[in-house]
């Protein structure tokens, strides 16, 4: 059972108190930060998940990133997104500059999960590589297989994959279920298969840049809102929760035809 | 079943025996639903008649892929529709290509396309490709995965009126602008035209890289090739 994290009021003694910070996250990203956060003890760590399959239109991210921003602004005092550039071409940094909020570093969640000079010397050795993460692993038909119409059309596998010459499983956490999915999704791919462990990377150097310098004196929280709890009150179970879309982020069910880019 | 059980779009087309007029309206209607096998079929049948083979690609083909090009671009249709619409249209265009090239006309103009380096995706690359050849350019398609002297070997060899390059990747799309400025360095950019395309590109892009237009996709490529190629042949 989630326990509802301490947030904001001064502790007895002269203890430092970490800044309540929210993280507005790809929904795929949902999972792997609410196990940092467990392993870190990061209770000061807020989680507000975009639907994942935003990323089938990534010229949406922006805007959605914004109005995140603005609808939470007053209530935290700080706030961090995990997403990477995820193929806006610079769209997400135009709107966090504006915003005075950071990112995760990287181009994609490959990039960042990998690290960029490994990615870059995966990316400039073959090309014809296609990526699993544990989410896309985990949700490969609903990501990957329906969006593209592969499910009602597989005569299209050529026309996506045609040019692919093998699937890369960036793996997580070490689970042989997902490893076992990761290979069948290759399969249905026809791509050969590769596994590389990358653990949580630059994910977690990421948010522990954030998180772990961030301890602040007693009394000093930058909680701005009067009205703190309450909106505190509306975060849920970090995977659990979907608040953008307002479905159960597991479950969530893309039924648009929109296409993945791969 | 009763007469009454029976749908009208239920009953079968028989395309043989529908006029000229409602032939190339089912055949917009074909390719929309991507059904090459009819799109072959109705080629056949408007060349039978009689139609010159760049009129059933006009008025049949290109028209029909226009139509799916808006419904692309308004969010109606979707990526793996549009593959099938152009999977379609490849079939009339196989039986079409041999005739137009007897006919002797003269193309609008000469293209060159590929996709940068780094990145292997062509499904922008083939459609833009396709709905060129369709507006009566002869496209010579490089493929992927392109190298600055993949490009500048093509331009010599084929010495197109239009160099276009494609990305869909934010990390390769750079690319075009090592490309473009090679080709200034080289002091040839201006015997060209210079489209850009894909899907993280905007004109902002576009212009930063020193093309001359950027492309949001296909049926608008097919518009903007031709207008600029115009121009510049008039001396604009």
């Amino acid at each position: 059972m989630w326990r509802r994290p301490w947030c904001g009021r001064a502790r007895r003694g002269d203890e430092p108190v970490a800044e309540t910070v929210l993280v507005i996250a790809c929904g795929a990203l949902a999972r792997e930060i609410e196990a940092i956060r467990k392993s870190r003890g990061w209770e000061h760590l807020r989680l507000q998940c975009l639907d994942a399959s935003l990323h089938n239109r990534p010229e949406r991210i922006p805007g959605r990133l914004r109005e995140a921003i603005r609808r939470n602004r007053d209530a935290y005092g700080r706030i961090f997104v995990a997403y990477a550039d995820c193929g806006t071409a610079g769209g997400i940094d135009a709107v966090l500059k504006e915003e005075g909020v950071e990112r995760l570093d990287g181009a994609h969640c490959y990039e960042f999960f990998a690290g960029s000079e490994r990615f870059a010397r995966l990316a400039a050795t073959d090309p014809g590589a296609f990526y699993l993460t544990d989410f896309l692993a985990r949700h490969f038909d609903r990501f990957v297989i329906e969006p593209l119409g592969l499910d009602r059309h597989p005569q299209l596998r050529d026309a996506y994959f045609g040019n692919y010459r093998k699937l890369v499983f960036l793996s997580q956490t070490e689970d042989e279920e997902l490893l076992a999915a990761a290979e069948s999704a290759a399969a249905k791919l026809k791509l050969d298969f590769e596994h590389m462990h990358t653990g949580y990377g630059g994910l977690e150097t990421g948010l522990l840049a954030q998180f772990d310098q961030r301890a602040i004196p007693v009394g000093a929280t930058t909680l701005r809102h009067p009205a703190q709890s309450e909106a505190e009150s509306q975060d849920l179970p970090i995977e659990a929760t979907s608040r953008d879309s307002a479905t159960p982020l597991r479950y969530a069910r893309n039924d648009n035809k929109e296409a993945a880019s791969i | 079943m009763t007469d009454q059980d029976t749908h009208p779009e239920d009953e079968e087309i028989i395309l043989a025996e529908l006029d000229d007029s409602e032939l190339v309206e089912q055949m917009h209607e074909d390719l929309y639903d991507g059904l090459k096998e009819e799109i072959v079929e109705g080629t056949s049948i408007l060349l039978a008649r009689d139609w010159p083979a760049d009129k059933v690609l006009n008025e049949a083909l290109v028209e029909g892929m226009r139509i799916v090009g808006i419904d692309f671009r308004d969010g109606i249709l979707f990526v793996p529709e549009v593959l099938l619409a152009a999977n379609a249209m490849k079939g009339g265009m196989e039986l079409l290509r041999p005739l137009l090239s007897e006919t002797g006309v003269k193309p609008i103009g000469k293209m060159v396309i590929g996709t940068v380096k780094g990145d292997i995706h062509d499904i922008g690359k083939n459609l833009v490709g396709m709905m060129l050849e369709g507006a009566g350019f002869e496209v010579f398609d490089i493929g992927i995965n392109n190298s600055v002297e993949d490009y500048f070997e093509a331009l010599e060899k084929h010495q197109p009126d239009i160099l276009g390059m494609s990305a869909l990747l934010t990390t390769t799309m750079p690319y075009m602008k090592v490309v473009i400025d090679e080709m200034v360095k080289q002091g040839i950019r201006d015997d060209y035209i210079v489209l850009v395309g894909g899907a993280p590109l905007n004109e902002e892009f576009g212009r930063a890289v020193g093309a001359d237009a950027y492309c949001r996709d296909a049926a608008q490529a097919a518009d903007v090739a031709p207008a600029m190629v115009r121009a510049r042949q008039a001396g604009g």
